[in-house]
C-alpha cells in the first residue's frame, strides 16, 4: 500500500505516537470502524439466527417456493450476503486507500 | 479397463504438478521464494490458489457425502465455510500483509518480540497441520485405495512423496500453482458434475427439492435441519468453529504474504470468496444428486460417513470416463492441500523456531532455505508416519478440531494485536495456550473420542463434554485468557513489545522501515 522506502531518508524512525495522534489518523481508523462494525454485527446475527430459528422453531420448515423451504432460503441468501458484503468492502476500500496515500504522503515522504 | 482409464489420469495429475514443480525450482533460490513465491502473485493467482489451499477433501467428498446422507445438516459447513471469509476481509487480511513477512507468528511477532510468544504461535501452527494433515492423508490412502486397488499404505506414501516433492523443490511457488491447477479442475469437475444433476432434473431447480422429499430414507426431513444437529448448542459451537477457525489457519494466513500489498491481499480474498461461494452452492447439486441417483445405503456401504458420494454420482451419470476424472480431482485436491500444510508447518519448524528463536533472526539466506527444506522433510515423514498407522482410525473430526483450535488459540491473539492498545505478552501467550489446552481436553473427552457406540470413537463409553466441538466454550476461554492475562500482568515484558501506536501505524497503511 503506497510504500516506497526509497523516498524515504535512511534510519529516521518515524514519530509514531505523533503520527496515530493527527486527525487525519484519527479519522482514518474512525471511518474504517464505522464502516465496517455495522457489516460483522449484521454478518454475526444474521448466521447464529439460522441455528436459533431451526433449533428451536419450525418457522424456517415451511414451504417458501414448492418444496424449497425457508431454511434453504435463508442458506442462499447467506451466499448472496457474503458477495454483496465482499463487493461493498472492495469499493469502500479504494476510499481508505487514498486516505492512506495521504496520510504517507504528509508525514512519511517528506 | 475401468484402472486404465484412472491410472492415465491419475498419471497424468502427477505429471502436470511435477512440471510445475520443475518450473518453479528454477524460481526458487531466496526463503522469500519458498516461503511466500516473492511476494509475486496476483489477486487473482492468489485468490484461486486460497480456494485450492482451501477447499480440501472434507469440503468436496465430505460435504457431498454428508447432504447425500443427512441433508440439510450437511449444507452447515458451505454456509459456515463460506461465510467465514468475511471475517478474513473485513477484519485481518490486510492488517496481516501490512505486518507480517513468512508466517502468522511474524504478524504476532511485529508487536510482541518475546520469544514465548512466538514459541506459543509456532507450536499452534505445528498442532493445527498436523490435525488436519492426518485427516487429509488418511482420506487420501482410503480414496486411492478404493479408486486404483492399491493397498493404504502405498497410496499414503505416493501422496506422501508428491507433497514433499512440491514443498522440497518448488516451495511456495509450485505449491500455489499446484493450487490454482488444483481449484480450475475441482470447478470443472463439480460443475460438470451439477450439469448432470440438474440436466436429469429438467433445469428444475424447485423439481428437484420436489424430488428430494420422497428420495431418501429421511423423507421430507431431508430438506430440513435437525437430521445430526438434534442439539441447537452443538450445532452452533461447529458453526462458531467454521466461522472463526478460518481466519486462523495457518496455511491461509499465510497465503496473504504471497502478494505484494494489502491491496493485493483485498482482492485475492475476493477470488477466492466468488470460486469457493461457487463451490459451495454447488455442494448442494452433488448432495442431492447422489441421494437420488445413487441412493444412500450404496453410498454407504462403500464409505460409512458418505465420503465416496461424489465420485460415486459421477460414476452414475457419466459412466467410468467421469468417475475416473472426479477421482483425479479429488486427489488432486488433497494434494494441492497437503502441500499447503507442509509448508505451512515448515514455516514455523525453520522460520519460526530456529530462525528466530534459537537463531535469534541471525540466519543468512541460505541457511533458511535449507533450514526450511530440512523442515518440510521432517514435517512430512512425521505426518506419513502418524498416517499410516492410523487407517482405522476415524480421523474426520480432526478437520473441525483444528478449526476449533484456529478460532480459540490463534484468533484473539490476532485479532486482539491488531485492535487492542492494552493487549501485552502475557495475554497473548496466556490466550494461545489456554485456546489450544482447553480444545485439546475438551475434544478428548467428547464424543468424538469417548462414544457410547463401539467403533464410533478411539473408546466405548459416556462423554465427559457432550459437544463434538467445543468451540462454543474453547474460542471464548482464547478470548477471556487474553484479556485477564493482559489485565493481570506487570508490565515486566514491556522492553520486548514495540509501541501500539507503531503497530497500527504500520497495520493501517503498510508502512515499513527501509532497511539500514
Amino acid at each position: 500500500m503506497g510504500k516506497n522506502p526509497k523516498k524515504k531518508q535512511a534510519n529516521v524512525t518515524l514519530d509514531y505516537e505523533k503520527i496515530i495522534n493527527t486527525p487525519e489518523f484519527k479519522e482514518l481508523v474512525k471511518r474504517k470502524r464505522k464502516f465496517s462494525t455495522p457489516y460483522m454485527i449484521f454478518f454475526f446475527v444474521a448466521l447464529f439466527t439460522l441455528p436459533i430459528l431451526t433449533g428451536y422453531t419450525t418457522i424456517l420448515e415451511k414451504s417458501a417456493i414448492g418444496s424449497m423451504t425457508w431454511t434453504w432460503v435463508y442458506s442462499l441468501s447467506m451466499f448472496v450476503m457474503v458477495w454483496v458484503f465482499t463487493s461493498i468492502y472492495m469499493n469502500k476500500a479504494k476510499s481508505f486507500d487514498l486516505d492512506v496515500e495521504e496520510i504517507l504522503k504528509k508525514h512519511v515522504v517528506k | 479397463m475401468d484402472n486404465f482409464i484412472s491410472i492415465l489420469i491419475f498419471v497424468a495429475v502427477i505429471g502436470l504438478t511435477l512440471g510445475i514443480t520443475y518450473w518453479a525450482a528454477k524460481q526458487t533460490t531466496t526463503a522469500s521464494d519458498f516461503y511466500t513465491a516473492g511476494g509475486s502473485l496476483t489477486g487473482w493467482q492468489n485468490g484461486m490458489a486460497i480456494a485450492g489451499d482451501y477447499l480440501s477433501a472434507a469440503s468436496f467428498l465430505g460435504i457431498a457425502g454428508a447432504i447425500s446422507l443427512n441433508g440439510f445438516d450437511g449444507f452447515y459447513y458451505s454456509i459456515g465455510w463460506l461465510t467465514a471469509y468475511l471475517v478474513v476481509l473485513f477484519l485481518i487480511a490486510e492488517p496481516l500483509r501490512n505486518l507480517g513477512k513468512f508466517t502468522m507468528a511474524d504478524m504476532i511477532g511485529a508487536r510482541f518480540g518475546a520469544r514465548k510468544v512466538r514459541g506459543a504461535a509456532a507450536l499452534n501452527t505445528i498442532t493445527i497441520v498436523l490435525f488436519y494433515m492426518l485427516a487429509q492423508l488418511v482420506g487420501a490412502g482410503a480414496l486411492i485405495k478404493l479408486l486404483l486397488g492399491i493397498d493404504y499404505w502405498i497410496s499414503v506414501l505416493i501422496v506422501g512423496v508428491m507433497m514433499t516433492t512440491y514443498v522440497l523443490f518448488g516451495g511456495m511457488t509450485a505449491t500455489s500453482w499446484v493450487q490454482i491447477v488444483k481449484a480450475v479442475l475441482l470447478m470443472i469437475g463439480t460443475i460438470i458434475i451439477s450439469f448432470l444433476v440438474l440436466l436429469k432434473f429438467n433445469f428444475n431447480f424447485i423439481g428437484m427439492f420436489d424430488a428430494m422429499r420422497t428420495a431418501t430414507p429421511h423423507g421430507e426431513a431431508f430438506l430440513h435441519s435437525g437430521i445430526i444437529y438434534k442439539d441447537p448448542i452443538g450445532l452452533i459451537s461447529v458453526l462458531i468453529a467454521l466461522v472463526l477457525g478460518t481466519a486462523g489457519l495457518p496455511h491461509i494466513l499465510m497465503r496473504f504474504f504471497t502478494v505484494k500489498d494489502a491491496k493485493t491481499a483485498r482482492s485475492s480474498v475476493i477470488y477466492a470468496v466468488w470460486i469457493i461461494g461457487i463451490f459451495y452452492v454447488l455442494t448442494i447439486f452433488l448432495g442431492f444428486g447422489a441421494a437420488k441417483f445413487v441412493g444412500a445405503d450404496a453410498i454407504i456401504a462403500e464409505n460409512a460417513a458418505g465420503n465416496m458420494a461424489a465420485p460415486m454420482l459421477a460414476g452414475v451419470l457419466g459412466g467410468t470416463a467421469l468417475e475416473s476424472f472426479v477421482a483425479a480431482v479429488a486427489f488432486a485436491t488433497i494434494l494441492a492441500v497437503v502441500a499447503g500444510l507442509v509448508l505451512s508447518g515448515a514455516s514455523a519448524i525453520a522460520h519460526d523456531i530456529y530462525g528466530e528463536i534459537i537463531k535469534k533472526g541471525k540466519v543468512t539466506e541460505k541457511q533458511q532455505v535449507r533450514a526450511a527444506r530440512i523442515a518440510a522433510i521432517a514435517v512430512a515423514v512425521f505426518s506419513i508416519i502418524l498416517a499410516l498407522g492410523a487407517e482405522k482410525l476415524n480421523v474426520a473430526f480432526l478437520v473441525s478440531l483444528a478449526f476449533c483450535i484456529a478460532a480459540s488459540a490463534n484468533v484473539p491473539t490476532i485479532l486482539f494485536t491488531i485492535y487492542w492498545k492494552k493487549f501485552n505478552t502475557t495475554g497473548a501467550v496466556a490466550s494461545m495456550l489456554t485456546g489450544l489446552i482447553v480444545a485439546l481436553v475438551l475434544v478428548a473427552l467428547s464424543p468424538s473420542v469417548i462414544n457410547p457406540v463401539p467403533g464410533a470413537a478411539f473408546f466405548v463409553g459416556q462423554p465427559i463434554f457432550p459437544y463434538s466441538n467445543p468451540a462454543i466454550i474453547s474460542v471464548p476461554a482464547g478470548f477471556l485468557a487474553a484479556i485477564i492475562g493482559t489485565l493481570v500482568s506487570s508490565k515486566k515484558f514491556e522492553a520486548e513489545e514495540v509501541s501500539y501506536a507503531e503497530v497500527k501505524f504500520k497495520a493501517e497503511t503498510g508502512y515499513r522501515e527501509p532497511m539500514g
